[in-house]
């Protein structure tokens, strides 16, 4: 309780401090330069860690934790979900097709090209909402975006992606723009009654503890989800987290593939083009 | 007695009769939790409610239903209290997150 | 249905190592699910390891132990293309089992 009223305290002392700084680099949105500074900072951060070393969060930044990540890959957690998530990838749905055809490329090798914006519709398209996009044009009911099913699926398909970099396109529509620019005032505005935000311990804090859990940099976050987390005793999705974040701070979470979420997705994923995706992964 | 301490006494009596001692009634109960449930209408707007904020607004109306209205008005008006302050915090962070980003 | 039981097991000089990942809710009993019902006890008692016939890993297992455990220990003895031979029961009787050769 008390640490919490100091959390809070600092977070309020920060937000009347930091009110008073110019806000000139936040209002024009230029992706390429905020992703630079973005990997800039993290790299200057942690000198010794190759870029591609991010991927691994908490497990890069902690001796001891590399040294436990390194075994569990020999044997991980999320072998079940992920041979689960092959054998229902590649079966065909009632009606005779597959995830194959929704996908480019046969579904074989994608994920790093997710979050996709959609310029006939005018939003950002995830791995996730593509998957249940799918099944459903083909007469399936759609997966629950925090449980167990979509979370296979999307271990399968980051597992044939692994080691490819993220590759995420923002088009020359403001509509895209609109949407990296929301991601990043998602990213960065303080919420909930614990008055965070995800900045607040992914770029303040990272490699440092939020009582006995070592904070991940923001930087290539998304690259290793689906995640076997041991304090879920399961695998989650990226909306599962996000949701769950949310909840953590004291915030009322959004819907799993609300505006928001798909936006800040897009930002996180964006700034991380050029780290492998290292998916699916193990979490404390 | 002194003067001074018998007029203490008479001044303090008379304000605990000025007080009302009227007990809580569901009308004020149903008040309070109007305008709680507002305000957290409003925070929903912003999209920032606040998990507690609907904790409380559960326990006021739990106390309400177990007839205890001193309780629930103190849970509704709290409820308020925390639905004002995620209202504040959703504004004041449309600008104040430009701060943060990394340059 | 797929086996439960995942195993490696490999041989170097006189010493065997041996992963396993069992696949099982390890429940303690103790956890309440959405509805607030308790989610009864279903846990791994015992899990034994054999190589030709023998013994030489056997666990008694309980509630303390987590979701999906992982096992890994070593051996003095085995060899390459000896049989290793993995079986779990729990507290509902239910079973499993499986062989590998060690590589």
């Amino acid at each position: 309780m008390r640490t919490a009223i100091q959390i809070i305290l600092t977070a309020l002392a920060l937000v009347t401090v930091a009110s008073g700084a110019p806000a000139k680099a936040a209002d024009s949105v230029d992706p390429a330069a905020d992703a630079k500074a973005f990997q800039k900072y993290f790299t200057d951060k942690f000198p010794k860690l190759k870029l591609s070393d991010f991927v691994n969060g908490p497990y890069s930044l902690n001796e001891d934790m590399h040294r436990q990540w390194v075994e569990k890959e020999e044997f991980p957690p999320y072998q079940f979900s992920l041979d689960a998530g092959k054998e229902m990838f590649e079966k065909p749905f009632k009606n005779g097709k597959s995830y194959a055809d929704c996908f480019a490329d046969k579904g074989i090798g994608v994920r790093q090209n997710f979050p996709t914006f959609d310029e006939k519709e005018g939003k950002v398209i995830t791995l996730e909402l593509a998957l249940n996009r799918c099944r459903e044009a083909n007469g399936e009911a759609p997966f629950s975006y925090v449980k167990d099913d979509m979370a296979a699926l999307t271990a399968y398909m980051a597992f044939t992606s692994r080691g490819k970099p993220f590759d995420i396109k923002i088009p020359n529509d403001p509509r895209a723009l609109a949407a990296f620019e929301n991601g990043r005032e998602y990213f960065y505005t303080r919420r909930g009654q614990l008055n965070f935000s995800c900045a607040s311990c992914h770029v303040q804090n990272p490699g440092e503890r939020i009582r006995a859990e070592i904070l991940a940099p923001a930087l290539g976050i998304l690259n290793a989800m689906p995640i076997y987390r041991s304090e879920w005793g399961g695998m989650g999705t990226i909306s599962r987290r996000f949701v769950t974040c949310n909840t953590q701070t004291r915030g009322v979470p959004l819907d799993p593939q609300s505006d928001e979420y798909r936006d800040l997705e897009y930002y996180l994923s964006y700034v991380s083009n050029g780290l492998p995706i290292s998916g699916p992964g193990a979490r404390p | 007695m002194t003067t001074f301490s018998r007029a203490m006494i008479l001044a303090l009596s008379l304000i605990a009769i000025a007080t009302p001692v009227l007990a809580a009634t569901d009308a004020d109960f149903k008040a309070a939790y109007a305008a709680a449930d507002a305000a957290n209408k409003e925070a929903f707007a912003l999209r920032n409610q606040w998990t507690v904020t609907a904790t409380a607004l559960t326990e006021a109306k739990k106390a309400a239903d177990a007839g205890d209205f001193d309780k629930a008005i103190a849970a509704a008006r709290e409820a308020e209290a925390l639905a004002k302050a995620s209202i504040f915090q959703a504004k004041s962070e449309k600008e104040a997150w430009k701060a943060e980003v990394i340059r | 249905m797929a086996s439960t039981i995942r195993v490696r097991a490999t041989a170097n000089g006189d010493t065997t190592e041996v992963q396993a990942l069992i696949q099982h809710p390890m429940d303690s009993g103790f956890v309440k699910d959405a509805k607030g019902d308790l989610i009864p006890p279903h846990f791994i008692q015992q899990v034994t390891f054999e190589v030709n016939g023998k013994a030489v890993f056997v666990a008694d297992w309980g509630t303390a132990v987590s979701k999906d455990p992982y096992v890994k220990f070593s051996f003095k003895g085995g060899n390459k293309g000896d049989d290793l031979k993995i079986s779990w029961v729990d507290n509902k009787g239910e079973t499993d089992t499986t062989t590998a050769k060690i590589a």
